[in-house]
């Protein structure tokens, strides 16, 4: 329920920040030159892919958690 | 029935979610955006914990077709030999090769990434094939990321030494995100994801043990029957800040519950340090929790005490902690071939797995008195990566 609100809340912020309406337009507010900080390398969750994959694999097939773990999931493939 | 309508409402706000998202993709454009520089990378890993050993090699590529075209190609190898608790306490230790191919293409239009990637894991019994489909849009300036995905995979599960058994299962996947740039040094994400999965959902070879006073041993053994279906819903928020000197924070929270009326959580932080211009460490905590199946018994009273029965120790109530440490060398100029920039990475994580209430058959004492299970693993990952 807690989460289901969470997520209402961020798409709810979500929406307003990017709705189009003329009386109320945030602008983006962080300007392509000013993202040096995050296009550093050391910034990406996935700075090394193949090794969140292996990471996602050993979890996946020892813990009953699955999803949204951002490396597009597919199973354990074992049993 | 309760954490199955819980469960259904959850599928019916994702896809609500999935028709916001939708409308808010069709709704900005701006400057394209550009796909993923082309790299390699080749992996050795190896798992070792449980009574279990696990190694073997693993590849990805990726490559550039065009200047909106990219494919990529993936393998990855288990050699595994098992000894596990569960083996030991009624089967024999078991040694088998697990191969897993992926390909993937991905097609970027102005602002709009599309990838479809194909994945095939084969064992002596289990095959798994599965498609996946994802769409991102940069949006608001580039300063937002929408993402839609859905997979679909088909599975055929044998037994060794029973030529007679096959079964088949099913499983399809749903899920939505945003990634935010929120501040200069701050970027968050937050991803949703439904999994519904049915056919035969057990583990051909495990079984759940039960109180035999018929017997000497005093226990007696069945085989786990699971439900046919089972549906989950996984909500994870990540996040990435930049330090004020060059240093990174990494975090993420992940809840989950399914329909068989479990429910977890895990916490991970992370922190990632250059040292001059060479050299990368890593380290990082990981925290998860989860409570047992509405069906799981270590022990049950009778024989068929119930309709689903399970002692699988995965769906049990019980908690770990991974410590993590790496560190990643890049190489220099000088010992690099051509325009290609190189890395090598070395992670090790420790992983320990504390079990509620699955406890140690194999120890000396009486039945259901024996110490709760647990055990630790030492995961190693090492790997180089060219980007080219």
């Amino acid at each position: 329920m807690v989460i289901k609100l969470i997520v209402k809340v961020a798409l709810i912020i979500s929406l307003i920040s990017l709705s189009g309406c003329a009386s109320f337009p945030p602008k983006p507010w962080v300007k392509p030159y000013e993202r040096q900080f995050l296009a550093d390398p050391i910034m990406r969750l996935a700075r090394h892919p193949i090794a969140n994959m292996h990471i996602a694999h050993v979890l996946e097939g020892r813990e009953s958690a699955r999803g949204a773990e951002g490396t597009g999931g597919g199973g354990c493939g074992c049993n | 029935m309760a954490a199955v309508v819980a469960i259904k409402v959850k599928f019916r706000f994702l896809l609500q979610v999935i028709g916001a998202l939708s409308c808010l993709m069709l709704t900005f454009t701006g400057q394209a955006a550009v796909l993923e520089p082309d790299r390699a990378d080749v992996l050795y890993h190896s798992y070792e914990g449980g009574g279990m050993t696990i190694d073997g090699p693993a590849v990805l590529l990726r490559k550039k077709a065009s200047e909106s075209v990219a494919v990529t190609a993936y393998y990855y190898l288990d050699t595994i030999s098992s000894a596990s608790v569960d083996v030991v306490s009624t089967a024999s230790p078991y040694r088998e090769e697990r191969h897993e191919g992926q390909l993937g293409v991905e097609y970027l239009n102005d602002k709009t990434l599309m990838s479809l990637n194909l994945r095939k894991s084969d064992e002596d019994d289990y095959l798994a094939q599965s498609f996946s489909v994802n769409v991102s849009q940069d949006t608001f300036g580039d300063l937002t990321n929408l993402s839609l995905g859905f997979s679909y995979g088909d599975n055929e599960i044998k037994r060794n030494g029973d030529d007679n058994f096959e079964e088949q299962s099913e499983q399809y996947r749903v899920r939505a995100g945003i990634n935010q740039i929120l501040t200069s040094k701050l970027v968050a994400n937050l991803s949703i994801e439904a999994v519904a999965d049915k056919g035969y959902l057990n583990n051909p070879y495990r079984t759940v043990r039960f109180v035999d006073s018929s017997i000497p041993s005093g226990v007696g053994y069945q085989a786990e029957v699971y439900p046919e279906t089972r549906n989950s819903f996984a909500t994870k928020l990540s996040a990435s800040y930049y330090l004020p000197y060059r240093a990174a924070l990494l975090f993420h929270y992940r809840y989950f519950s399914d329909s068989w009326e479990i429910d977890a959580s895990d916490i991970e932080i992370g922190y990632r340090h250059p040292i001059g211009d060479n050299i990368e460490l890593e380290v990082k905590a990981r925290y998860y929790q989860q409570s047992q199946a509405e069906f799981y018994s270590d022990l049950f009273p009778y024989q068929d005490a119930q309709n689903y029965l399970a002692r699988d120790k995965e769906l049990s109530d019980f908690d770990d902690i991974t410590l993590g440490v790496g560190v990643t060398y890049l190489l220099p100029e000088s010992l690099s071939i051509g325009d290609t920039r190189s890395e090598a990475t070395l992670q090790w994580d420790y992983i320990d797995f504390n079990y509620n209430n699955f406890r140690d058959a194999t120890a000396d004492a009486g039945i259901g008195e024996e110490p709760l299970y647990g055990f630790s693993a030492n995961v190693i990952r090492a790997f180089i990566s060219i980007y080219f």
